[in-house]
Parts: structure tokens; C-alpha cells; sequence
């Protein structure tokens, strides 16, 4: 008896196939909108070292409904994959603290306090000056 | 208590002499409220159809042969219990995917093997030690750092569920990564930079984007995705280390 081994190709629509692939394509896809706001906000030093009339610019194009709607979308984005990537960091970085590891728990509780914090410090800095 | 008295089975069969390609074939099997999907395949073979060709030995969950994709999750069918798909009509069983189909349900693990060894999964050492010098002494907190990652049974449920090892069958692949790491983090161990020649290349680490479904589909929480994870991160201090510090090179250094 020969061998004849059948070899399964993979769909283009894997992703579609299990919820758990969707949400993981999701959070791939969410640092697309990630990346994209970054540049943004690039842009916007960028336009401020160039003057005033610049940055005014600059900040009416930020109010434009086309430009609202897209850091609506970003900011929904950027909290999707703020919170998926909290939720997998404490695979990444094992503690053991005296006999055993630390549960995820206080890990991830860190960073959402972090990212309170982080938040609080700079909406207060624009606030304050 | 349930009321059912069979359930249906709908199986992949490939018979590589006479199919182009897979297919389905039902079975109807008596239910038995303590069966597994492994008990109800061994019914088929002995009563309905002797050519059905799967793996399987222990039946608890140790051996790591009867794994299989049961309704579209990476199982081990003897610890898949019909009980917990009834309701849901027929109970589909395929061959773990990302593999070469052998006969139905079995597939080629050849690639997989190469993969395994291709990592080095033994203990490195600079110098052996005489057998009289006694043994490397380990503290329980030592072994407690890997120990996890040392449960593996090669049942390879995270092959399967790895959608990188289907785009990329080059990928070195979850199970064989975890290996890797386990002994980089054994305190016995000097080979972690040796290893790295082949877990740091293209088809190492740098292939998993972290889907993590292997850690999720894992029946012995191995924790592939993390030991995957920890790799890169050791990956790119090396790296960064390299570059700032001059002579240093990480390739075929041993740790220290």
C-alpha cells in the first residue's frame, strides 16, 4: 500500500470560522486604526513647530465631522485593543512570588490602574495649563 | 437524565487508495451517558466499520494520541464526552488540521517530529560533569519556574488550532517552542543561545502573532502562547544587548 497523503489547504475566511479567530483579527486590525491615530497626532507636532496659523489649522480639522467620526472609530479601536492586550499580558510575563506564580488577576488589575493613572496625569496636565 | 438512545456521528474518512478527497460518513452509535467521542469511534470499529483508522491508547488523557476536532474544537476525543454535545445535532469528527491526512482520522506527524528535534529538547551543557561529581542540585522553586511547561504530551491539539502553523507550515510551532523554553528556563541547562540559532529565526517566535488559541485548546495548561511570548522578549534583549554592547554576539554564546 503506497502512501497518498491528502494535504488540507486553508480557507481564505479562516478568521470567519471560529469566534475566537474573528476577535483575533479584530484586535490585528484594531492596530491598523492604532497606528493611523498615531500619525495623527504626528502630524499635529509636526503643524505646530510650523506656527500658529498652522496649528489652527491643524485643530479645525480635528472638529471636522469626517475627522470626529474617524477618532470615534479609532478610540473605539484603541480600547478594544487596550483591553484584549491587558487581558493576555500575564501569559507573557510570568512572576512567582515566594512558592508559586501570581495569578492574572493583580496583573491586570495593575495595568488598568496604570492606565487610570497615566490618563488622570495627563488629562490633569491639559487641564492645568 | 437523558431520554436519547443514539446520537449521530458524522466522521471525515479519507481512504488515500480510492479518494481524490476527504468526505463525511454518518454512523449512528448508542449513547451511553459516560461515553466519550473515543468510546463511540471504538463502537464503530467494532461493530459497524473495521476500517476506520484513528489513534488512540490510554484513554486518560496521558498519552496524547487521540486528539482530534470535535464539532470545530481541538479535543482530546477521550476526554470529549457525548453528554456534552447532545442537543446540538450530529457530533462532526475530523483529523487535527494543519496536518497531511494519513487515513481518516490520522494524520502525518513527521513534520512535527523534525520540528520537535530541530529545537534541541535536552539539557545543554558547556561541559559535562563527571558522573562521580554527583548531580545538578535544583531547588523545588527552580523547577516550580518550568514545571508547566514540561506537562506537554505531544497531543499537538495546538498545531491544529495555530491558524500561523496553517499559513506558514514552516513555523516551528507552539509545542515544540513550549520545549524549547522549558529547557531554556531549566537552571541545569546552558543551551538557551544554541537553541536560539533555530527558536530566534525566521520560523521561530517571530512567526507567532500571538493568536494564543494554542494555550487555549492546551488539556495540560502547557502555556505555549507565553513561553512563546517570553522567547521574544529574551529574543530582543539579546538583540538590543548586542548592538550597544560592543563584542558582545549572543549566537553560540552559552548562558551564563
Amino acid at each position: 500500500m503506497s502512501r497518498r497523503p491528502y494535504t488540507p489547504k486553508m480557507t481564505y475566511g479562516w478568521w470567519l470560522e471560529r469566534p475566537f479567530y474573528t476577535r483575533y483579527m479584530i484586535r490585528e486590525l484594531s492596530s491598523a486604526f492604532v497606528t493611523a491615530y498615531s500619525g495623527l497626532l504626528i502630524v499635529g507636532l509636526w503643524r505646530l513647530a510650523e506656527g500658529e496659523a498652522a496649528w489652527n489649522g491643524y485643530v479645525s480639522a480635528l472638529s471636522h465631522p469626517a475627522t470626529l467620526v474617524f477618532q470615534g472609530i479609532a478610540l473605539l479601536f484603541a480600547l478594544y485593543h487596550t483591553v484584549t492586550w491587558f487581558a493576555v499580558t500575564p501569559r507573557t510575563t510570568p512572576v512567582i512570588v515566594g512558592e508559586d506564580f501570581l495569578p492574572p488577576q493583580p496583573v491586570i488589575i495593575a495595568q488598568y490602574a496604570a492606565w487610570i493613572f497615566a490618563s488622570a496625569v495627563i488629562i490633569g496636565a491639559a487641564l492645568w495649563f | 437524565m437523558s431520554n436519547t438512545t443514539t446520537v449521530t456521528l458524522e466522521v471525515l474518512r479519507y481512504d488515500p487508495e480510492r479518494d481524490q478527497e476527504p468526505r463525511f460518513q454518518s454512523f449512528e452509535v448508542p449513547y451511553d451517558e459516560d461515553w466519550v467521542v473515543l468510546d463511540a469511534l471504538n463502537w464503530i470499529k467494532d461493530n459497524t466499520d473495521s476500517t476506520l483508522t484513528y489513534r488512540w491508547s490510554c484513554h486518560m488523557a496521558v498519552c496524547g494520541s487521540c486528539g482530534m476536532v470535535v464539532n470545530g474544537e481541538e479535543k482530546l476525543t477521550c476526554k470529549a464526552f457525548l453528554r456534552d454535545y447532545l442537543g446540538r445535532g450530529p457530533i462532526r469528527v475530523e483529523p487535527l488540521r494543519n496536518f497531511p491526512i494519513e487515513r481518516d482520522l490520522v494524520v502525518d506527524m513527521e513534520g512535527f517530529m523534525a520540528k520537535l528535534e530541530s529545537v534541541k529538547p535536552w539539557i545543554i551543557r558547556d561541559e559535562e560533569k563527571p558522573v562521580e561529581d554527583g548531580e545538578y542540585i535544583q531547588l523545588p522553586k527552580q523547577l516550580k519556574r518550568f514545571k508547566h511547561h514540561t506537562l506537554c504530551i505531544n497531543c499537538l491539539l495546538c498545531y491544529s488550532a495555530c491558524p500561523q502553523v496553517g499559513l506558514n507550515p514552516g513555523f516551528i510551532g507552539p509545542a515544540a517552542l513550549a520545549l524549547a523554553h522549558r529547557y531554556n528556563l531549566d537552571s541545569r541547562d546552558q543551551g538557551r543561545h544554541e537553541r536560539q540559532e533555530v527558536t530566534g529565526s525566521a520560523d521561530g517566535v517571530w512567526e507567532c502573532t500571538f493568536v494564543s488559541a494554542c494555550s487555549d485548546v492546551c488539556p495540560k495548561h502547557v502555556e505555549p502562547g507565553g513561553a512563546i511570548q517570553e522567547q521574544k522578549i529574551a529574543n530582543s534583549v539579546d538583540w538590543f544587548l548586542d548592538h550597544l554592547i560592543p563584542g558582545r554576539s549572543s549566537a553560540g554564546r552559552t548562558k551564563e
